[in-house]
């Protein structure tokens, strides 16, 4: 199966970060790595109900995106977004407890994976629906922008979601009214089964999008400092007052669209290939190591915290208390709103 | 006060909360210059700028987007999606996105989305009951004003609300005249009204069904029957309270809505009244609505099509007929 994967096109080259950031970056990657895949096996165990989309694969276009933005700058995921709400800072701790569904998790149950949410981080939920998170950035931004925030929303879609006609209402729009917006495409290929050649009309994903007259650039999703250097370029713009920027990361995940995935639709030598050959994190550890910023006990330094830190993550999520079934309706509107009285 | 159009009332109480919380603005099709298709907005671009009144492309999902995106962010926006039936190209940021939010995230939504609904001339396509699927959507509140003084005062409370609110206006009723009031007056949610007292029959509407009802229980009051006429004012939150003290009053209920009937308003309102009240019924509740079909356009079509007050006679004449 022919790979579309390709070198960064557009993106602007940057010197690349001081090593003491990279390997911060490499260990926020060795966590969302360690992460999903104890969540997949965790899933297969029962641990975890309902199943999760692992991001294993994808950890580059998370950490090197949300790496470029500020605190006060909001991100807004898809179904497919522990990477992001972990590269946000959210803990491991109140993510898997998510996960789990127990009384400790960020919305105590509530939510769910595809439901994650921490306000305080400015991390505005991943989202169950393709496209709809992208949305609510775009909306996020028009409040920044009518504000006068000097703050960014970024809303993150697939391959997928580059497929539904609202993703390019929602481009237009926020082109249109120029707003600090940053939409970035993961484009992993494969939206659940369907590979991206027999689903996209048109030469690409940012091509798409430059018909809507804003900068649209096609990046290596693989390469972090591609990345990291595209995101902050579009930041820059947006806030400059500049307008918004399409970024298509090109990617791959390892997992299948969710666990249980039957993967008929793919070689696993496909797979393979991505893993040894343009895998994210190797690829910044092999930076670093040509440069001499990082050796061999190093990254196995950088492996055992990332184990240890998701290992604390489920334990704490194995003591937490399952929720008072009493808090069932919380924060749903009222009988007796507010201003209604009689 | 002189009397204002149902319009100039709801335009009256979007202008003063606007005035008064700069965090309120407005997005929709056609609102600056034409102040939207039922001269709702008229004259408020002039009077707030085209930031406040703010013309957005046809593009339903991404103005309610928009508008669940800033409002979870601290503003108070309004989406006037001008017919209801285009929410059709929203309804997973309404129904999915909006009204799920606050539950999800414990972050308010406050979110206005106002749009004209009801059964008139137009076709099938700008005609069809949806209100019922909204209000059965936990997260969403739906306001169904039926009279210049509701249209004020509702969305005057719409706009100080923290969940998003399907503000749902009848065409029928786009030019009805009537006082209003003051800058301070807000109709609560959740409070239906009495506007016609009577001791035999309830008889319960909502938009446009108020006034069929008003219809019926006059002609009834000819032959002195005494019906009682109920204005829900919201269909969520629904004020059960005030129906069924009604129905212990007069024994006999009859609703009307304009709904194809199956799962409509009506239905909710029928099994909430013989939970709360079946000692009292001398009488099975009566619905009357639509027939379950799309809405004609011809006029002798859509005037067999839609719920008139004869038909209301006739439900209240059969159930008193019983021994």
């Amino acid at each position: 199966m022919t790979e579309q994967r390709t070198e960064a096109e557009d993106a602007t080259a940057v010197a690349p970060a001081d090593a003491g950031t990279l390997r911060e970056w490499l260990g926020q990657m060795l966590i969302i790595r360690r992460f999903e895949s104890e969540s997949v096996r965790l899933s297969y165990a029962n641990k975890i109900p309902g199943g999760i989309h692992s991001s294993e694969g994808q950890e580059a276009v998370a950490v090197g995106s949300i790496r470029a933005l500020g605190a006060a700058d909001v991100v807004a995921g898809t179904h497919r977004s522990h990477h992001h709400a972990l590269a946000k800072g959210m803990p491991p701790r109140t993510v898997m407890a998510e996960l789990y569904g127990k009384a400790t998790g960020c919305t105590g149950g509530r939510g769910g994976s595809m439901h994650l949410v921490d306000l305080s981080r400015n991390f505005l939920g991943s989202n169950g629906i393709v496209g709809a998170g992208l949305g609510v950035a775009m909306g996020t931004a028009l409040a920044m922008k009518l504000q006068q925030r000097p703050a960014v929303a970024v809303g993150y879609v697939g391959d997928g979601g580059a497929n539904t006609g609202r993703t390019w209402e929602f481009i237009n729009l926020a082109a249109l009214w120029k707003l600090p917006f940053i939409a970035i495409c993961e484009n992993n290929l494969y939206a659940v089964e369907t590979h991206i050649s027999r689903s996209l009309a048109g030469d690409s994903i940012a091509g798409r999008a430059a018909g809507f007259g804003l900068p649209a650039v096609a990046v290596d999703g693989q390469d972090i400092v591609a990345v990291h250097a595209a995101a902050s370029a579009a930041r820059d713009r947006a806030l400059n007052g500049e307008g918004p920027t399409f970024i298509e990361a090109r990617t791959y995940r390892y997992e299948g669209h969710n666990v249980g995935d039957v993967q008929n639709y793919r070689d696993a030598s496909e797979v393979a290939s991505w893993r040894q050959t343009h895998d994210p994190i190797q690829a910044l550890r092999q930076r670093l190591a040509e440069r001499g910023d990082l050796d061999e006990a190093g990254y196995a330094a950088l492996r055992q915290q990332a184990d240890e830190t998701v290992a604390d993550a489920i334990d704490f999520a194995e003591r937490s208390p399952w929720p008072d079934t009493g808090t069932v309706q919380r924060a749903w509107p009222a009988a007796e709103p507010a201003g209604a009285s009689r | 006060m002189s009397p204002l159009s149902y319009s100039q009332a709801y335009r009256a109480g979007l202008a003063e909360e606007m005035e008064a919380n700069p965090g309120i603005f407005v997005m929709g099709t056609d609102i600056f210059l034409r102040g939207g298709h039922f001269a709702q907005l008229l004259g408020l671009g002039e009077r707030f700028g085209a930031d406040r009144i703010r013309d957005v492309p046809i593009s339903e999902a991404a103005m309610v987007a928009a508008g669940v995106g800033a409002a979870i962010q601290g503003m108070r926006p309004v989406v006037d999606l001008n017919f209801q039936e285009f929410a059709y190209g929203a309804m997973d940021e309404l129904c999915n996105q909006a009204a799920k939010i606050h539950y999800m995230f414990d972050i308010p939504v406050p979110l206005v989305i106002r749009a004209t609904n009801g059964i008139a001339y137009g076709g099938a396509q700008h005609n069809t009951a949806m209100e019922s699927w909204f209000a059965e959507m936990p997260g969403l509140y739906v306001a169904v004003p039926a009279t210049p003084a509701d249209a004020k005062g509702l969305i005057k409370t719409a706009l100080h609300l923290d969940d998003p609110v399907l503000f749902l206006m009848h065409k029928a009723l786009t030019g009805a005249r009537g006082e209003t009031g003051g800058p301070d007056v807000r109709v609560p949610f959740g409070r239906a009204s009495v506007v016609r007292p009577g001791d035999q029959v309830t008889l319960i509407g909502y938009g446009v069904t108020v006034r069929t009802c008003t219809e019926a229980a006059g002609q009834l009051a000819g032959d002195g029957i005494s019906a009682e006429v109920i204005d829900l004012r919201t269909l969520y939150p629904l004020d059960v309270e005030t129906v069924t003290d009604s129905l212990r009053k007069t024994g006999r209920a009859v609703m009307v809505d304009e709904s194809a009937g199956y799962g409509g308003v009506s239905a909710e309102i029928a099994a909430a009244l013989q939970e709360a009240a079946f000692d009292y019924l001398d009488a099975p509740i009566l619905r009357v609505h639509a027939p379950h079909s799309p809405v004609p356009q011809s006029p002798p079509l859509l005037q067999a099509y839609l719920p008139d007050h004869g038909a209301v006679e006739q439900a209240v004449r059969t159930q008193l007929a019983r021994p």
